[in-house]
C-alpha cells in the first residue's frame, strides 16, 4: 500500500531559534497525511516543535559525478574559515 | 520549621463532616460519592484500556509502515490515559489484568473487532469524537483529578479525532473499494453510538454531583460533527439500527472476553512476573 504513495522528505525544528533539519522520509497519499505520518514517526520522543514535509520528487540534487568540480576546489582555501580571529572568552555559542 | 503534615483541604473537611455522626458499620453517606466517582473513572478508564488494546492488535499488521506506527501511537496514548484513570480508581494493574469481563465498564463500541483498516477508523472516529466532547467538558468537572486528567488527555484526543476524520474522508472519497469498506465499517459500528448518550442511574449521579457532563447536551453537536465528516467523505449517512446497550453495566459482546484473554493471559498465568 505504501509503495503506491509518494515519498516525502521530513524536516524537524528541534526548538525555537534552530533551523529545520532533515531527519528522514515517509510515504503518504497527500501533504496533510504526510505531516501526520511525520509527526507520528519522527516526533514521538519530543524531538521537535515544528515540521516541514516536502515531496521528495521536488528536491533538486547535485550530481555525485560532479562532486569533484563542485566541492574539491574548497579544500585548499583555509582562509575562508574564520580561524584567524581571537574570540573573547565572554562570547558564548560560537 | 514548617509543619510536616500536609494542609487540610476544604474537601477533606467536608468529607470528615459527613462521616461524623456515623459508626463504622453505619451507612456513611460518603460511600455513594466514592462509588459514583469510581464508576466514572472505570467507565472512562476501561474505554481507554480496551480501545488501546484493540489498536495495539494492529502492531506489525498495519497497511503501511507509517500507519502501523501511527496506530501504535494512538494505542499508547490510550493505554497512558487508562493507567492514570485506573490508578485513580484503585490498583490499576489489578483492575486491568485481574478483573473478569462482567466487571468491565467500557462501552460496547470500543470492544468491537478491528475488522479492516476502514472499520478501525470508523470506530475511532465515532468514539474519539465523543471522547473529545466529553473531555472538553470534564475540564470543568467538580473533581480536581478529573479536571487535570481532562486537560492532559484532550490534546491527545484532539489529534485522534482529526486523524480518524482525515482517514474517513480519504477512504470514503477514495476508490470504489475504499468507499465500500468505509461504508461497511461505519455500518458495523453505528448501532453502538446510542450507548454513548445513555444516562443510567450512576451516570445521572455523576452529573448531579458536577463530576461529569450530561452527554445528551452534546448529542446534537456530535451527530452534526459525524454527519459533516461523512458528507465530506462523499458517503451516505448510515441508517439508524436497533441500538445495542449494556456495556456500562457489564453486559458485553463476546468480543471483549477474547480481547481480555489475550491481554490478561500473562499476568494471570505468572502473577509474580516482572519486566
Amino acid at each position: 500500500m505504501s509503495g503506491d504513495w509518494p515519498l516525502w522528505e521530513v524536516f524537524v525544528r528541534a526548538k525555537g531559534g534552530l533551523s529545520h533539519r532533515h531527519v528522514g522520509s515517509v510515504h503518504a497519499p497527500d501533504a496533510e497525511l504526510a505531516l501526520r505520518h511525520a509527526r507520528d514517526t519522527y516526533t514521538r520522543r519530543l524531538e521537535g516543535v515544528s515540521l516541514w514535509v516536502v515531496p521528495s520528487a521536488e528536491i533538486v540534487a547535485s550530481d555525485p559525478d560532479e562532486a569533484g568540480e563542485l566541492f574539491e576546489p574548497a579544500e585548499s582555501k583555509i582562509y575562508r574559515h574564520p580561524t584567524f580571529y581571537d574570540i573573547p572568552d565572554e562570547v558564548k555559542h560560537i | 520549621m514548617s509543619p510536616s503534615l500536609p494542609p487540610i483541604r476544604p474537601e477533606d473537611e467536608a468529607a470528615a463532616e459527613k462521616l461524623r455522626p456515623h459508626g463504622a458499620f453505619d451507612p456513611t453517606g460518603i460511600e455513594p460519592d466514592i462509588a459514583v466517582r469510581r464508576d466514572l473513572l472505570l467507565r472512562l478508564g476501561d474505554d481507554a484500556l480496551v480501545l488501546g488494546q484493540r489498536l495495539g492488535e494492529w502492531c506489525g499488521h498495519g497497511p503501511a509502515l507509517e500507519v502501523d506506527i501511527s496506530l501504535a501511537n494512538l494505542a499508547l496514548d490510550l493505554v497512558g490515559q487508562a493507567t492514570l484513570l485506573l490508578n485513580e480508581a484503585g490498583d490499576g494493574d489489578r483492575l486491568a489484568f485481574h478483573r473478569d469481563v462482567l466487571d468491565f465498564r467500557n462501552c460496547l463500541l470500543v470492544e468491537q473487532p478491528n475488522g479492516d483498516f476502514a472499520q478501525t477508523m470508523a470506530r475511532h472516529l465515532l468514539y474519539t469524537t465523543w471522547q473529545h466532547m466529553v473531555l472538553q467538558r470534564l475540564r470543568e468537572s467538580a473533581d480536581r483529578f478529573v479536571r487535570e486528567f481532562a486537560h492532559k488527555a484532550v490534546k491527545e484526543v484532539t489529534y485522534h479525532r482529526e486523524l480518524a476524520a482525515e482517514w474517513t474522508i480519504r477512504l470514503g472519497d477514495g476508490t470504489e473499494e475504499s468507499a465500500r469498506r468505509m461504508t461497511e465499517g461505519l455500518d458495523w459500528n453505528w448501532r453502538f453510538v446510542p450507548e454513548l448518550f445513555e444516562v443510567d442511574e450512576s451516570m445521572q449521579a455523576a452529573i448531579d454531583r458536577g463530576l461529569a457532563p450530561d452527554p445528551r447536551d452534546f448529542e446534537d453537536e456530535y451527530r452534526a460533527a459525524i454527519a459533516a465528516v461523512i458528507e465530506e467523505a462523499q458517503l451516505a449517512q448510515p441508517e439508524d439500527q436497533r441500538a445495542i446497550l449494556g456495556g456500562r453495566r457489564g453486559h458485553h459482546s463476546e468480543h471483549l472476553g477474547h480481547l481480555l484473554a489475550v491481554m490478561q493471559f500473562l499476568p494471570r498465568t505468572y502473577p509474580d512476573a516482572t519486566w
